[in-house]
C-alpha cells in the first residue's frame, strides 16, 4: 500500500506541470460549486430573512376569512379590536413584539406618473416596526397622530423626483368597496436594502389608514415576532381553534421556498456540467499518463503484477489527484465564500421583478453540509473519472505493452 | 529436472489482412540449469518462443509447460501468478521503473510474491552486490549507465530466485564492454545458482556464453546444439 502511494506519488511528479493543472481543474470545479451553493443559500436565506423582519414576521393572526390575495379590507375579513388580542399574545412568553397592520392597495401620483403601491398601516410606536423607523435616510418616521404624512422608499423617490416635504396624490381602496384620495406631504424617505419591497411600499399611520380605508379599529393582520423562528409553529399550534387564522413564517412564504427548491434544481445542472469539465480533465490527464507508460505497463505486468493491482496504481494516483485539488479547493473556495460573505456582492437586476425579497447585496453563505457534500461528489466524480484509465491500463496485454513506442 | 516444454507451438498474428505465422510447430524442452541462446535473423521467431515461453502471450495452438503445469489453460492472473513465482525477465530496453530507485526496481517482485520485508531487504542488497551495484542502490535508472541499469534488471530477474530467466536481446543496446560485464554476471550466476537461463540473441560475442545454441528461421528450430547440464 504504502508503495502504492509512493510509486503513484512520484509518477505524478513527472509531469508536474500536467499534474498541477489537473488538481487546479478539480479545485477550480469545487471553489465554483462552493462558491455557487453558498451564494443561492446566502441569497435565499438573505431573502427570508427580509421577508421575516419586513413582512410576513414569525406569525400573522388574520380574521378567519382574510384573503392576502384580495388585500380586503371589508369589515368581516378584518380583525376587529386587534390591541384586544394583543394583549393575550403578549400573555405568551415566546411573543417578543406584536403589532396590528392594515394592508391597503392604492396608486401613488404625481404629475403624469402613477404607480400602484402597496399601503401599510402600521403603529409608529411599536418595537416590531423598528426596523423602518431605523431605515429612515431623510426625513422623519410617522408620528401616531399625524393625518397628512406618509413614508416612501428610496427607489420610489428617485423614480418620482420626490423629496421630503414634496407633495404626491394618494389614491386608496376602502372596506365599502370604493376608492378615497388625499394629498400626502412625504414625511420621510426609507431604506431597508430591499429594493422591490421600498419601491412597492407606503407607509402611513395606523390610524389614518384606518380612517381613509373607512375600516376603524380594524386591523387586517397582527404582525407577530418570537423569540426565535424554530418557535413559530409550537405558538401557531397553541393559539389554533381560536378565531382567527395563525400563519407561520413558513406558510407565509412557501413561495420564497419552492424558488430556493426550483434554485437549488437548476443548480444540479449547472453542479453537474461543472463536475463533468473537471472529470474529463482528469480522464485525459490519466489516459495520457496511461499511453505515455504503456511499456511500463507491460514491464509490471511481465514481473507478476495483476490487472486490479495496475488499475489500483491508477486509482491511487486519481486519489491523489483528487485529495490536491479537493483539499484546494475547500480551503480556496471555503476563504472566497467567507471573504465575499462578509462584503457581499450585487446583481442588481434580479431583485427588481422576482417579486421575492432578495437585498441589494448578496452575503454567500456555506453550510457545513453543503461543504461536506459538494467536496465528496467533486471527490467521488474525480475518481469516476479515472475509472476508465485505470481499467485501460489494467486489460493491456502484456506482451502488446511492452513493444510500445 | 524439465524446466519448461513447447509442444507444437504455433502463433500466428493478423495485421490488417496481412496473417503473419511467427511460430510454424516448434517443439522445445529446456532443463534446469541450462545457459541455452535461441538465435536467427530478425522475424526468425526467436522473441516470440521467448514470450511464450514467459507466459507473456498464448500460443495460437500447441502447448506450453512450466515446471510442469501446462500454462495454456491458465487465465491472465493465473499466468501472472505463475510469473511473478517462477520467471525473470531481462529485456532489450532497459526496463526499469523509471520513478522507484534501483533497490526499489529489484524489490518491486519481491513484493509482488509477498516475499517478507525482512527478507526482502537481504535479498535485495544480495542480488544488487552479486551485480556489482551496492553502492547504486539509491540511484533512479535515469542516473545510472545503460549497463548498470541492465544489471539492475538482472538483480531484478533473479531476485525472486525464478525457475527460469529469458533475456531477450540483453546486450543489443549495450557497447561491448558493458555487453560483456551483463553476460559474464549472468553466466556467473548460472553456475553459482543453478538458475536457467534462455536469451534471445543475434550476437555471436553472446552466442559464445550459450552451453546450448537453439537456431530459428522462419518460425521452425533448424538446429538444436549444445547440452544440457548434468
Amino acid at each position: 500500500m504504502n508503495q502504492l502511494f509512493k510509486m503513484a506519488f512520484r509518477d505524478l511528479g513527472r509531469n508536474k506541470r500536467r499534474s498541477i493543472l489537473s488538481a487546479l481543474a478539480v479545485t477550480m470545479g469545487s471553489i465554483l460549486l462552493l462558491f455557487m451553493a453558498a451564494t443561492i443559500r446566502g441569497e435565499m436565506q438573505g431573502a427570508m430573512k427580509n421577508s421575516i423582519r419586513l413582512q410576513t414576521g414569525h406569525l400573522q393572526i388574520r380574521a378567519a376569512s382574510y384573503d392576502e390575495s384580495k388585500n380586503s379590507l371589508a369589515w368581516q375579513d378584518l380583525i376587529q379590536d386587534p390591541d384586544q388580542v394583543i394583549e393575550q399574545l403578549k400573555t405568551l412568553p415566546q411573543v417578543v413584539a406584536a403589532t396590528p397592520r392594515l394592508m391597503a392597495s392604492g396608486i401613488l401620483s404625481l404629475g403624469d406618473q402613477s404607480k400602484g403601491m402597496s399601503v401599510i398601516g402600521l403603529d409608529p410606536d411599536a418595537t416590531a416596526n423598528e426596523v423602518f423607523r431605523q431605515g429612515v435616510i431623510a426625513g422623519e418616521f410617522l408620528t401616531a397622530d399625524d393625518r397628512e404624512g406618509i413614508l416612501i422608499g428610496k427607489p420610489l423617490a428617485d423614480k418620482f423626483g420626490l423629496n421630503v416635504g414634496d407633495q404626491a396624490n394618494l389614491l386608496i381602496n376602502t372596506s365599502d368597496g370604493n376608492v378615497e384620495e388625499q394629498l400626502f406631504t412625504i414625511r420621510g424617505i426609507f431604506s431597508t436594502k430591499t429594493p422591490y419591497y421600498d419601491e412597492n411600499t407606503v407607509f402611513m399611520p395606523l390610524a389614518k389608514a384606518q380612517a381613509i380605508a373607512h375600516t376603524e379599529n380594524h386591523a387586517s393582520l397582527i404582525f407577530v415576532l418570537l423569540q426565535n423562528q424554530e418557535q413559530a409553529e409550537p405558538v401557531a399550534a397553541a393559539l389554533s381553534g381560536s378565531n382567527y387564522q395563525v400563519k407561520t413564517w413558513q406558510q407565509l412564504n412557501e413561495l420564497t421556498t419552492q424558488l430556493e427548491d426550483f434554485a437549488n434544481a437548476f443548480m444540479y445542472i449547472f453542479y453537474l456540467i461543472i463536475l463533468g469539465i473537471t472529470a474529463t480533465v482528469v480522464t485525459n490527464t490519466l489516459v495520457m499518463a496511461v499511453y505515455e507508460r504503456t511499456r511500463e505497463i507491460g514491464i509490471l505486468s511481465a514481473i507478476g503484477m495483476k490487472g486490479r493491482q495496475i488499475m489500483a496504481q491508477y486509482l491511487t494516483e486519481a486519489t491523489l489527484l483528487a485529495t490536491g485539488g479537493v483539499l484546494g479547493g475547500l480551503v480556496l473556495g471555503g476563504l472566497l465564500v467567507a471573504y465575499i460573505g462578509r462584503v457581499g456582492f450585487s446583481i442588481p437586476a434580479t431583485s427588481a421583478y422576482t417579486g421575492i425579497l432578495m437585498g441589494e447585496r448578496i452575503y454567500p453563505y456555506l453550510t457545513a453540509s453543503d461543504a461536506i457534500g459538494l467536496t465528496v461528489a467533486a471527490y467521488i466524480v474525480t475518481l469516476i473519472a479515472s475509472l476508465y484509465p485505470a481499467a485501460m491500463a489494467a486489460r493491456m496485454e502484456p506482451v502488446e505493452a511492452l513493444h510500445a513506442q | 529436472m524439465e524446466v519448461t516444454k513447447v509442444i507444437n507451438a504455433t502463433r500466428d498474428f493478423k495485421i490488417g489482412e496481412v496473417e503473419t505465422h511467427a511460430l510454424r510447430g516448434v517443439n522445445l524442452s529446456i532443463q534446469s540449469g541450462e545457459f541455452t541462446a535461441l538465435v536467427g535473423p530478425s522475424g526468425s521467431g526467436k522473441t516470440t518462443l521467448l514470450q511464450l515461453i514467459g507466459l507473456l502471450d498464448k500460443p495460437t495452438s500447441g502447448q506450453v509447460f512450466i515446471d510442469g503445469k501446462d500454462a495454456t489453460r491458465l487465465n491472465r492472473n493465473q499466468r501472472a501468478d505463475l510469473r511473478k513465482g517462477t520467471i525473470g525477465f531481462v529485456f532489450q530496453f532497459f526496463a526499469l521503473i523509471p520513478t522507484l530507485t534501483a533497490y526499489e526496481n529489484v524489490e518491486m517482485p519481491l513484493m509482488l510474491n509477498g516475499t517478507k520485508p525482512a527478507e526482502r531487504k537481504a535479498r535485495v542488497n544480495e542480488m544488487l552486490e552479486a551485480v556489482g551495484l551496492s553502492d547504486r542502490a539509491h540511484h533512479r535508472p535515469d542516473q545510472l549507465s545503460g549497463g548498470q541499469q541492465q544489471r539492475v534488471a538482472v538483480a531484478r530477474a533473479l531476485s525472486i530466485r525464478p525457475t527460469v530467466v529469458l533475456a531477450d536481446e540483453p546486450t543489443a543496446n549495450l557497447d561491448t564492454e558493458n555487453g560483456k560485464q551483463v553476460m559474464d554476471i549472468m553466466a556467473k550466476l548460472n553456475k553459482e545458482t543453478g538458475t536457467t537461463f534462455v536469451f534471445a540473441t543475434h550476437d555471436p560475442r553472446v552466442i559464445k556464453y550459450a552451453s546450448r545454441v537453439v537456431t530459428l528461421r522462419d518460425g521452425l528450430i533448424v538446429e538444436n546444439n549444445g547440452s544440457s547440464p548434468k
